[in-house]
């Protein structure tokens, strides 16, 4: 048994998770606030009619259906590309593998303002024009780098006894792949594939450099408060956010939790 | 068929890894380096300042526009930023490190490294956002102030130069609580990892050789997760140098290095100078992962 915390200790770690949690329980408050105008401090009243007055705004409905768009195609694609690197590098040496991990991460490492202007300027150049599908690019690009994280995690905890038992039952290739790698990889993928879904949906800075005219839930948020207006439908569409990244990020661990303990 | 193929498959491994390699491949480095590499090719452009067209003959003119004295001061500015935010993050997260690695195990560990983790996923937006309501002149921390009897010392605080402003939302004060808030949990969980680390018996026969806790600090604790710490400082400090979002929202518009390169790009017009001008974080950040490298940082990440 470990020994008891020192008070002073538990009181700084407490401040400190206070920091990191409090804050985002103001934006529910104010999602109910009576006021339009300003941030006043107790609201001076609640009320739900927000809520109804953002499901009828059609920018709103706009906004979410090509985020949630967006995310699923580049989740797709980031899961394919980051399985397949994962495939590459696992248990297979190449030249030029440590650079393949490097520019895996690479998109997330460096500031997003990086990777969007890097890839506006490659746009610029090839002269293709910014759609969904420029968005689609941008957001895979980081996206890989968290399915093949989980991927590649998974496949070096599993236990290279079972392939080669499946081989000596005389599994034939594609049945060792079918029935024991896909089934011990798929909680991987799936956990991968999530959290890919849940930074993508909120993800702003490559957006806002790989967009045209389009507008994602973020990007509308964004421009809500550059220039402000709706201010109250802006709180609804936040919580709206934050409930929609929430639970796929609740279920990846759930997912991940689960299967560790089998 | 499928099981011929695969037989195939299996016994020509360079097809094989071919095959795995081609579209990551294809897509990471041919796409995503040659834009990077393209990034570079735009700053030697310019910008035809009668038609606003991008010039693609090249010119070290967009370089020379990028080493002024207002430039070198938004760098200036944003590499103090970037250094404050890693400090307080090492201040303010190593306590939370420590007290998951050392004082909990099993479930409750399990339930705070999450609660460490989810900020990380969720809502980057929405999290910079909840401090406009939290430090708004109206909002929150005012209250908080008043209701303690302290809303003279809030407004000292304001009063002090640099720092200050007419609120916390449109001060660098501010802005540096946010940047701190929204990258904390970078530091956090590499610290963690580097305390798990930590062999007790260490920490047991310093405070055996009567060390006081300050000493075991310095002399044992601090070098061993210092490779933590440089891993988590990649992340605080590489993030706020790019930064262009909190700027905009929290603070007095006083421009960071993420905000010129975002203005230069999108209301300018100004590919090439937004394109040099990104070059400078991802210069200062190759230098910070030289260091980072020696103290160890990869092999703790």
């Amino acid at each position: 048994m470990k020994a008891r915390a020192p008070r002073s200790l538990t009181a700084l770690a407490t401040a400190a998770l206070m920091y990191l949690h409090l804050p985002i329980l103001f934006v529910f408050l104010y999602a109910f606030t009576t006021e339009d105008a300003a941030f006043t401090f107790p609201p001076p009243g609640l009320t739900t009619r927000w809520f109804g007055v953002a499901a009828q705004n059609q920018d709103i409905r706009q906004a979410l259906a090509l985020s949630l768009m967006v995310a699923a195609v580049a989740t797709a694609t980031a899961l394919i590309l980051g399985t397949l690197a994962a495939g590459a590098v696992w248990r297979t040496k190449f030249f030029g593998r440590e650079t393949l991990s490097l520019f895996i991460v690479l998109p997330i490492a460096l500031p997003g303002i990086i990777t969007g202007i890097a890839l506006r300027s490659a746009i610029s150049v090839t002269g293709i024009s910014f759609s969904f599908w420029t968005l689609v690019i941008g957001h895979a690009t980081f996206c890989v780098a968290v399915a093949y994280n989980n991927v590649i995690a998974r496949m070096r905890r599993l236990n290279p006894n079972l392939l080669e038992a499946s081989a000596d039952l005389g599994a034939s290739g594609w049945q060792t792949f079918r029935y024991v790698l896909i089934p011990q990889l798929g909680s991987a993928i799936v956990t991968g594939g999530m959290l890919a879904f849940a930074l993508s949906f909120d993800e702003i800075i490559v957006t806002t450099f790989t967009a045209g005219n389009q507008q994602t839930l973020p990007i509308w948020i964004f421009s809500s408060l550059v220039r402000p207006r709706n201010r109250p439908v802006t709180n609804v569409v936040a919580l709206l956010v934050i409930a929609i990244t929430f639970v796929p990020i609740i279920l990846s661990q759930r997912f991940a939790a689960r299967t560790e303990n089998q | 068929m499928i099981r011929s193929l695969s037989t195939y498959l299996y016994t020509r491994r360079r097809f094989r890894l071919a095959l795995l390699l081609a579209l990551p491949v294809g897509w990471l480095v041919v796409v995503y380096g040659g834009s990077l590499g393209s990034l570079l090719l735009n700053s030697f452009f310019k910008i035809d300042s009668f038609s606003g067209t991008i010039d693609r003959s090249p010119t070290l003119e967009t370089w020379r526009q990028v080493f002024t004295d207002a430039n070198m001061a938004v760098a200036g500015r944003t590499i103090g930023m970037a250094t404050a935010v890693t400090i307080a993050s090492v201040l303010i997260g190593f306590p939370l490190a420590y007290r998951i690695a050392r004082y909990t195990s099993g479930r409750t560990k399990t339930a705070l490294v999450l609660a460490v983790l989810i900020p990380l996923w969720s809502s980057y937006l929405v999290r910079v956002y909840a401090w406009k309501l939290l430090l708004a002149s109206e909002g929150v921390a005012a209250w908080a102030f008043n209701i303690v009897g302290a809303s003279s010392v809030l407004n000292w605080i304001l009063a002090l130069p640099i720092v200050g402003g007419p609120s916390l939302s449109t001060s660098s004060l501010g802005q540096f609580i946010v940047f701190t808030y929204i990258w904390l949990p970078y530091m956090v969980l590499p610290m963690q990892a580097a305390v798990e680390r930590l062999p007790e018996s260490l920490l047991e026969a310093s405070a055996d050789l009567g060390a006081s806790p300050a000493t075991t600090f310095r002399q044992i604790t601090w070098p061993l997760i210092l490779p933590g710490v440089a891993a988590g400082s990649i992340f605080t400090f590489s993030l706020t140098l790019g930064d262009y979002i909190i700027p905009t929202i929290i603070g007095d518009s006083s421009p960071f290095i993420g905000l010129a390169i975002y203005s230069q790009q999108g209301v300018a017009g100004n590919l090439p100078l937004a394109a040099a001008l990104a070059i400078i974080p991802v210069m200062v950040m190759g230098l910070y992962l030289t260091g980072a490298r020696k103290l160890g940082a990869f092999e703790a990440l």
